[in-house]
C-alpha cells in the first residue's frame, strides 16, 4: 500500500509480500471490494440528482430505496429521541432495518464499507504513510466514547440535534446529493488533521458516528478472526495497514493467554485490509459462534511453545 | 491508547493507587476537554435556532426548537415537493445546517392538496396530523411597508391580493377613503391570521422591488392580547346585548391629538362638525379651515349632551375618529 513504510520482515514494503504470494488482485480485493461497496452507494444516491433515475432518495440520515425499503440512521434517530421526539413509522422500520443489519455484520461496517468520510480519512492515511510524515498528536483512542456521550447529553440538554450542526459524516454525504456549500472545508479540515495532525485521527479516535456504529455492533456474530495466527510471520504488515491496529493484538498474539483469535474489540471495523495484507493467510472472515478453528481448537498445536514464540 | 481497560492486577496498594489515581486524573481531562467542546457546540446551537426571518419551514413544522430536535435533514420533504421550493440549509446559510427551508420571496409555498413534504417525513418534525393544507401555519403575511405598498399610495395593484390562495379570507381588501384626494377610496390589503398559511404567494408576487407584503414567522408576525382582554363589541354579540346598563353610562367627550382637525369630525365640545378637507392644506378656495377647539373637551365649550348612538357618522365624516368602544359603533 505505501512505498515508504517498510515491512518488518521482508524489507520491502507493506503489501509486498502479500502481493508477491497472492498477486496484486488477490492482496487488494477486500479493499477493491470496499471501495466498490462505499463508491456503489454514493452512486445509488446521487442517480437521483444527477440522472433523475431515483432508486434511492434521501440520505444516510433516512432514506426510501425504491419507495418501499426505509432505511434511518439509528444514531441521529437516538439523538431525536432523547431531544424528545419520537420518529413516524417508517423512521422507527427504518432504524429497526438499519440496527438489526450492523448488529450482525458488525457496527463500524458502516465505517469502512459505507462511509464516504472513510474514502478521505484513508487517502490521508496512504498520502501521510506515502510521504513519511511522522509524528502524531496524542489523543486518546477512547476520545470518541466521550464524545459520543457528549452528542448525546447535548441533545437531551438543548432538546436539540446539536451534533448534526456540524457534523462532517453526514455533511459530506448531504452535500453531495444536496450542494456541498461550505461543507467542503469541514471535510478538507478532517482531510487535512488525519495528513499532518494525527494519525488516523478522525475514524481512529474522535468520530462519535464510529464510536455509536461500534458499540451497535459490540457483540455481532461477524468477525475478522485469526484463524491461522500460527503461521504469522511478525512482519507486522496487519498492524501497519490497519485503521484500529491495537484491536488486532489480543487475537493475534493472544494465545498463549488463552484468548481465541477473534477479533472482537468493537472498533474493528472488518475492513478486510489485513486479510488482504497477509501473505501468510492468517486472517479470514469468521463467525463468533463458529467452533471449528475458532477459540481453543484455533492452533493445532496448543501449548507448543513454538506457537508462543510466532 | 489502550486505557480503555485499566484493570490491574492485584498489586500492591501503593501501585493500585496510582493506577487509580492515573485513571481519574485521565477521566477528568477526558471530561473537560470534551465538556468544553460540548459548551461550545451548545452555545452554538443555541445561536443556530435563531431562524432567519425570511427563512420559511415546510408545512407542518411546529416551533423552531421543536423542528430542530425531530428533523434529522434527511431532505425526504425536498425530494418530494413537487414544485423544488425546498432546500436542505448548507454550514454557511444562516439557517440549523441541513434542515429544510423556502424563501417566499424566490418560491413560495405552492399548497398542494395532499402535502407530499410532510408525507415524506420520517420524523415527527411534520406533522402528518396536518391534513388539511389551509390549516398549516408556515408563517405570516405582514404588510410591512405602508409607504411603499401601492395600495396604500391610493392606486390599484391589488397583485398580493389576487394571486392568495385563500382569496377573501387571508387577504382581503379594506376600503378607507382617500384622504389626500378626498374623493377617491384607497383598498388597503388586510392579512387576517386565522386563515393565513404564510405560503408566501403575495410576497413572491409583491411588484415592488422590494417587497411590501412579507410573510414572517407568526411568533415575529403576530401581537397577543392580554389573557384577560375581552373586546366589548363581540361580548356583546355573544351576549345577545349590552352587559352593562347603559342608562348609566356616562360617554366622554371625543378628543383629537393636540392640534390636529379630522374633515367631518364632530367635536363634542364645539358643537361643531368640522367640514370636509379641512385636512388639506391645499385647501379649495372659499373653504375656511375653523379651527377646532381640542383642549380641554368638554370644558370650554357649551355642553352638548352626548348621544352615543349613530353620532360620528351622523355628519357624513368620513373617518370615524370615535374609537369603537363599549357603547358606540357597530
Amino acid at each position: 500500500m505505501s512505498g515508504r513504510t517498510v515491512s518488518a520482515a521482508s524489507g520491502k514494503g507493506v503489501g509486498a509480500d502479500a502481493v508477491a504470494a497472492k498477486g496484486w488482485f488477490g492482496a487488494h480485493k477486500w479493499l477493491l471490494a470496499r471501495r466498490a461497496s462505499q463508491l456503489a452507494i454514493l452512486a445509488l444516491f446521487l442517480l437521483g440528482p444527477l440522472a433523475g433515475l431515483w432508486i434511492v432518495k434521501g440520505n444516510l440520515s433516512y432514506s426510501l430505496t425504491l419507495g418501499v425499503l426505509p432505511l434511518a440512521d439509528p444514531y441521529v434517530m437516538l439523538q431525536s429521541l432523547l431531544a424528545g421526539h419520537v420518529p413516524e413509522t417508517l423512521g422507527l422500520i427504518g432504524v429497526a432495518i438499519v440496527a438489526v443489519f450492523y448488529f450482525l455484520i458488525g457496527g463500524r461496517v458502516f465505517c469502512a464499507w459505507v462511509c464516504p468520510v472513510n474514502m478521505l480519512t484513508d487517502l490521508a492515511g496512504w498520502l501521510r504513510a506515502r510521504l513519511g510524515i511522522r509524528g502524531s498528536a496524542h489523543i486518546a483512542r477512547q476520545t470518541r466514547y466521550w464524545l459520543l456521550g457528549m452528542t448525546l447529553a447535548l441533545a437531551v440538554a438543548t432538546g436539540t440535534i446539536v451534533w448534526e450542526l456540524i457534523n462532517p459524516v453526514s455533511m459530506l454525504h448531504r452535500g453531495l446529493i444536496f450542494g456541498l456549500g461550505t461543507a467542503w472545508a469541514v471535510v478538507l479540515a478532517v482531510f487535512l488533521f488525519d495528513l499532518f495532525v494525527m494519525s488516523r485521527g478522525w475514524c481512529g479516535h474522535l468520530c462519535p458516528v464510529g464510536a455509536f456504529y461500534g458499540l451497535l455492533g459490540k457483540w455481532s456474530p461477524l468477525r475478522v478472526s485469526a484463524t491461522r495466527r500460527a503461521a504469522c510471520n511478525d512482519c507486522m504488515d496487519c498492524f501497519e495497514v490497519c485503521p484500529e491496529p491495537q484491536v488486532i493484538r489480543p487475537a493475534l498474539k493472544g494465545e498463549g493467554k488463552g484468548v481465541g483469535p477473534l477479533i472482537l474489540a468493537p472498533s474493528c471495523t472488518n475492513c478486510g485490509r489485513c486479510i488482504d495484507v497477509c501473505a501468510k493467510d492468517v486472517f479470514n472472515f469468521g463467525l463468533r459462534f463458529n467452533p471449528p478453528g475458532n477459540r481453543a481448537p484455533a492452533a493445532p498445536q496448543g501449548e507448543d511453545p513454538a506457537a508462543g514464540s510466532n | 491508547m489502550s486505557a480503555e481497560k485499566t484493570k490491574p492486577p492485584p498489586r500492591s496498594a501503593a501501585v493500585s493507587a496510582q493506577a487509580r489515581r492515573q485513571f481519574i486524573f485521565d477521566s477528568a481531562k477526558m471530561a473537560c476537554g470534551v465538556g468544553m467542546l460540548g459548551l461550545g457546540l451548545g452555545l452554538y446551537s443555541k445561536q443556530s435556532a435563531a431562524l432567519p426571518p425570511h427563512a420559511l419551514r415546510p408545512p407542518g413544522a411546529g416551533r423552531e426548537g421543536d423542528f430542530l430536535g425531530a428533523c434529522i435533514r434527511c431532505g425526504m420533504c425536498v425530494r418530494d415537493c413537487p414544485y423544488d421550493i425546498l432546500e436542505l440549509a448548507k454550514p454557511e446559510t444562516p439557517v440549523a445546517t441541513g434542515t429544510p427551508y423556502f424563501t417566499a420571496r424566490s418560491g413560495p409555498c405552492e399548497m398542494c392538496d395532499d402535502i407530499p413534504c410532510v408525507k415524506a417525513c420520517p420524523t415527527g418534525a411534520l406533522d402528518h396530523g396536518l391534513t388539511d393544507i389551509n390549516q398549516a401555519r408556515m408563517g405570516l403575511a405582514v404588510l410591512v411597508d405602508h409607504e411603499t405598498c401601492l395600495n396604500f399610495l391610493g392606486l390599484r395593484c391589488d397583485v398580493c391580493y389576487r394571486v392568495c390562495p385563500v382569496i377573501d379570507k387571508a387577504i382581503t381588501l379594506e376600503v378607507l377613503p382617500n384622504s389626500r384626494t378626498g374623493r377617491h377610496s384607497m383598498f388597503l390589503p388586510t392579512v387576517h391570521s386565522e386563515h393565513c398559511t404564510g405560503c408566501g404567494k403575495c410576497e413572491q408576487s409583491c411588484v415592488l422591488e422590494e417587497a411590501a407584503i412579507k410573510v414572517y414567522p407568526v411568533a415575529l408576525a403576530k401581537g397577543a392580547l392580554g389573557r384577560h382582554y375581552r373586546i366589548g363589541w363581540e361580548e356583546q354579540k355573544k351576549a345577545g346585548g349590552s352587559l352593562i346598563d347603559e342608562s348609566k353610562m356616562l360617554d366622554l367627550p371625543d378628543r383629537l391629538p393636540e392640534g390636529m382637525q379630522l374633515p367631518g369630525h364632530y367635536d363634542p365640545a364645539s358643537g361643531a362638525t368640522a367640514p370636509p378637507g379641512a385636512l388639506q392644506s391645499d385647501l379649495p378656495p372659499g373653504l375656511s379651515s375653523p379651527s377646532l377647539p381640542s383642549s380641554p373637551p368638554g370644558f370650554g365649550g357649551p355642553s352638548v349632551p352626548a348621544s352615543p348612538a349613530g353620532m360620528p357618522g351622523a355628519t357624513a365624516g368620513p373617518v370615524p375618529s370615535h374609537p369603537p368602544g363599549l357603547g358606540g359603533g357597530k
